[in-house]
């Protein structure tokens, strides 16, 4: 069993792993309690378990936990609370952009990581950096609008 | 906290949920409302104190039998309830769909959540009401009249002095039955009900807080997986149980062909379900998906049945002067949820407890009972949130498959599905094929319709359909299928025709097992009912809507057809128009008795490629008293992108011996840059029951749909899903 420091929502956590390829979902799930990131394929096709790795939205069905040393990740989890919602989180609330909520943490994930590098999208680019998240309900107006309402732009 | 969050309680931390003894200070609205000091209440729907408690803190539970599968119930029933009862929502907590605290209200389906569940629970609180105000007159000294309930207290209308639901009832039985007379408030004073309420999980939800049964973790835990057979109907023949010998604590659990692994890490679960070296027989059982049209012309059937009969279409037909006919196909699909299906299950000691999302904990409870050889009175079903499932997916599936493991090793067992299992082995929703044939009037009218489809049967008094684990270990179940109620609105109800036939061939089987999906059977059926009655109207060569309302003499639903073409500046002139954006209407009354919807929409085609693009969607919808004007837009908005995907791109594929379509590449669905504008106007009407809006307005949407590519193009497609290939097929015939 190997050990593997990885820096989670800002602080350093030792995790054991037998498998090196472990994916980083599985380690934030149940070794850490961190369930927010959701398994919904495990083939990086829907978004549901995305976490920001340096910045960048990342599957973290695919991640290898031995990959993820070094670098530094953040969760949903890291964002905000409930009582102290991350202005995308708040904006998420604001659209009432959730229905049964289990693709709504790539959502807000891929969603915070697009307004870090872009703090303006157009439409276009906020649907154009969802294109990867599925949601099944049909919530996709209310994250648009969402996104929109960060931005600062009319909501669609 | 009240008694009845007692010190046995769920709490939850780090954002799992973990079942021990101890204390959260969280919210009301926040915790599941810990329920183990309420257990010996009853269960009973007659029963006020089976739908609420009122605790000494002026707090209520309520017990709630439907449970919110993601489409808002979980606010709207609490305001149903705040109304009647005189309290703030937020004194409201809400128990959902546990076999031991909440009465069975039916499956949370069929559009029922408000227009059965709530409207039962309002009952219920109008009941608790008026008890509230006797036992005040009591204590006041005054007559009941002069009383009324308000913020959780009971008071003089003059003013003075009130008191405190939790004063006069605290933690003690109301012992009354459900009062069917108990008047309802005038809906002139509501405050509560038609306000846009946020909903409280959706905090929770966008912060990674919420606990779906995916993040339950019960002590003592085990992971596991199901290795479904290869192909459908496959048998094990031999099972290498060393082949998993490097992964530690991995065991396996055979009962004849239900096949799982077991860990105590997850993701050594997973490898060992990979890993496991099994043989199995060979199957090729089955249609494939190209064979399915063919496979329901030829049955074999059940029966033939007749559904509407008015008038004399046959005579009609065979002397009218302008004839038009056409066959509409709908493939099977499936759920597609975001997350496949999950329980957690804990059998032992001659006792059950199994964390589903099933969308009928009490109808799962006895099926599991039967399952496990229990007592059903020994088995606890508790709701938990799952993905959303749109009718009965894998998740009753997966809690069987928890039950099975569990028992076989007497400690906890959680099983998740993996992609290919929700993909592979949910239940589908089934095929359906209709044949139109109708004829024009010389006024123009539609003179005589005549449907004719071909349909799987479900079978009467099946009380859960098969599941696979109990299915796979040859257990036994009450064996047939179940579709819900496919055959509804397959003729032209709303529009006045004088001759009406409508007939149905009932098949004996569906080529995947079947289960109900979203609206069962009534998008396929007004895809072909309003797609045919555009291809009347073009026929006619009158304008669609016009056509339409020509037809209809229900106020309600000419309102919702005149508002939906006012939401897209519909300006009258037969289909097919001068090309580019075509424009198309589809009207439903829903069920032929509950809420009426218009959908219209915009779209264009690339004629080089075949690639459908949609611009805009309106929608007026109808569904009488509207409890919280945003939860139903949500739900409206959601009804019409699902069914967009799943007109355009949803088709389950599979061969002779599985399904094919196993994972988002092979079984795509709409993405972000598909999403069209999307248009809504609720009309309220407060003096009017409240109906469903889960499903209603998913059903008008392949058709406005179909209509809007025939303005666009002229070409009209009776095939779902709108692939670029059937485009172009449809493009290259030309006009129909």
């Amino acid at each position: 069993m190997a050990s593997y420091t990885i820096s989670v929502n800002g602080n350093s956590l030792a995790v054991d792993s037998r498998d090196p390829d472990q994916p980083l979902l599985y380690v934030l799930r149940n070794s850490l309690g961190l369930t927010g990131a959701k398994f919904g394929c495990g083939l990086g096709q829907c978004g549901a378990c995305t976490v920001i790795v340096d910045g960048e939205a990342t599957r973290s069905c695919q991640m290898p936990v031995a990959a993820a040393v070094g670098r530094k990740i953040t969760t949903i989890e890291g964002l905000g609370a409930p009582d102290k919602p991350h202005p995308v989180q708040a904006a998420f609330i604001a659209e009432q952009a959730a229905q049964c909520g289990y693709c709504t943490n790539g959502m807000v994930m891929t969603s915070t990581a697009l307004l870090a590098r872009n703090g303006k999208p157009t439409l276009g680019e906020a649907k154009e950096a969802l294109a990867g998240n599925l949601c099944r309900c049909g919530t996709h107006q209310r994250i648009l609008r969402a996104v929109m309402r960060v931005a600062g732009r009319v909501a669609p | 906290m009240t008694a009845l969050l007692s010190r046995r309680t769920l709490i939850k931390s780090g954002g799992a949920m973990i079942v021990g003894l101890s204390l959260s200070g969280r919210g009301l609205a926040q915790v599941l409302p810990a329920a183990e000091a309420a257990l010996g209440k009853t269960v009973d729907a007659g029963e006020l104190d089976g739908f609420f408690a009122v605790h000494e803190n002026n707090s209520v539970t309520l017990f709630c039998g439907k449970v919110d599968l993601g489409q808002g119930l979980r606010i709207a029933i609490r305001q149903m309830a705040a109304e009647e009862l005189g309290i703030g929502v937020d004194r409201i907590a809400m128990v959902e769909g546990d076999t031991a605290l909440t009465p069975d209200q039916g499956a949370t389906a069929g559009s029922s959540g408000i227009m059965r569940g709530g409207v039962q629970i309002r009952q219920a609180a109008a009941t608790a009401r008026e008890a509230l105000i006797r036992l005040a007159a009591e204590r006041l000294g005054q007559p009941a009249e002069a009383l009324e309930a308000v913020n959780g207290e009971v008071r003089p209308k003059a003013g003075g002095k009130g008191v405190g639901y939790g004063a006069l009832i605290g933690n003690k039985r109301f012992g009354l039955k459900l009062d069917a007379k108990a008047p309802l408030k005038d809906p002139g004073t509501y405050v509560v009900v038609g306000k846009p309420l946020p909903r409280p999980d959706v905090p929770e939800k966008v912060t990674g807080h919420h606990t779906y049964v995916h993040d339950l973790k019960v002590p003592g835990m085990l992971h596991g997986r199901i290795l479904r057979p290869p192909s459908i109907g496959a048998k094990i023949i031999e099972v290498d149980e060393a082949s998993i010998r490097n992964i530690p604590g991995a065991q396996v659990v055979r009962l004849n062909d239900f096949l799982g692994v077991v860990a105590e890490e997850e993701w050594d679960a997973v490898q060992a379900a990979r890993t496991l070296k099994a043989r199995w027989s060979e199957s090729a059982t089955l249609i494939g998906h190209d064979g399915v049209r063919d496979w329901m012309r030829a049955g074999p059937f059940m029966a033939d049945e007749g559904l509407t009969k008015k008038g004399d279409a046959g005579a009609s037909l065979a002397g009218a002067a302008q004839r038009v006919s056409g066959t509409y196909y709908w493939p099977l699909h499936t759920h597609g949820s975001m997350g496949p299906s999950c329980a957690v299950a804990d059998v032992r000691d001659g006792k059950a407890t199994i964390w589903s999302a099933s969308q009928a904990t009490h109808r799962l409870r006895l099926t599991l009972a039967k399952i496990l050889t229990l007592q059903p009175e020994n088995v606890r079903v508790i709701y938990l949130d799952g993905a959303g499932c749109y009718g009965m997916n894998g998740h009753d599936d997966a809690s069987a498959d928890a039950a099975l493991l569990s028992k076989a090793l007497s400690r906890p067992v959680r099983v998740q599905w993996m992609r290919e299992d929700e993909h592979g082995w949910d239940p589908k929703g089934p095929p359906q094929l209709l044949a139109l044939e109708a004829a024009l009037g010389a006024d123009g009218r539609i003179a005589a319709w005549r449907t004719e489809m071909w349909i799987p049967k479900a079978t009467a008094g099946l009380p859960n359909i098969p599941l696979l684990g109990p299915a796979e270990a040859g257990i036994a179940q009450v064996q047939g299928i179940s579709t819900g109620l496919i055959s509804q609105n397959a003729g032209p109800m709303s529009y006045n025709v004088p001759n009406v036939e409508v007939v149905v061939h009932w098949l004996k089987d569906s080529p995947l097992r079947p289960s109900n999906i979203r609206a069962p059977g009534k998008i396929a059926n007004c895809f072909a009912v309003e797609g045919f009655v555009d291809e009347l109207a073009a026929a006619a060569k009158r304008d669609p809507v016009e056509f339409r309302l020509d037809g209809l003499s229900d106020p309600r639903g000419i309102e919702v057809l005149k508002r939906t073409a006012a939401l897209l500046g519909w300006k009258p002139r037969p289909s097919p128009g001068p090309g580019g954006l075509g424009r198309g209407i589809a009207y439903v009354h829903y069920k032929n008795n509950e809420t009426y919807v218009a959908i219209g929409m915009e779209a264009e085609v690339d004629r080089a490629s075949g690639a459908i693009r949609v611009h805009r969607i309106a929608c007026a919808h109808d569904c009488g008293l509207v409890i919280n004007p945003d939860a139903l837009r949500q739900q409206i908005e959601g009804n019409i992108l699902q069914t967009l995907s799943r007109t355009l791109f949803e088709e389950v594929t599979f061969d002779r011996a599985r399904v094919t379509s196993v994972d988002w590449a092979s079984y795509p669905i709409l993405t972000f840059p598909d999403v069209p504008a999307v248009l809504i106007e609720v009309i309220d009407r407060p003096r009017e029951p409240p109906l469903g809006a889960g499903e209603a307005a998913t059903t008008p949407v392949p058709a406005a749909l179909a209509n809007a590519i025939f303005d666009a193009t002229g070409a009209r497609l009776r095939n779902v899903p709108f692939t670029p290939e059937r485009m172009k097929q449809a493009l290259a015939r030309g006009a129909a």
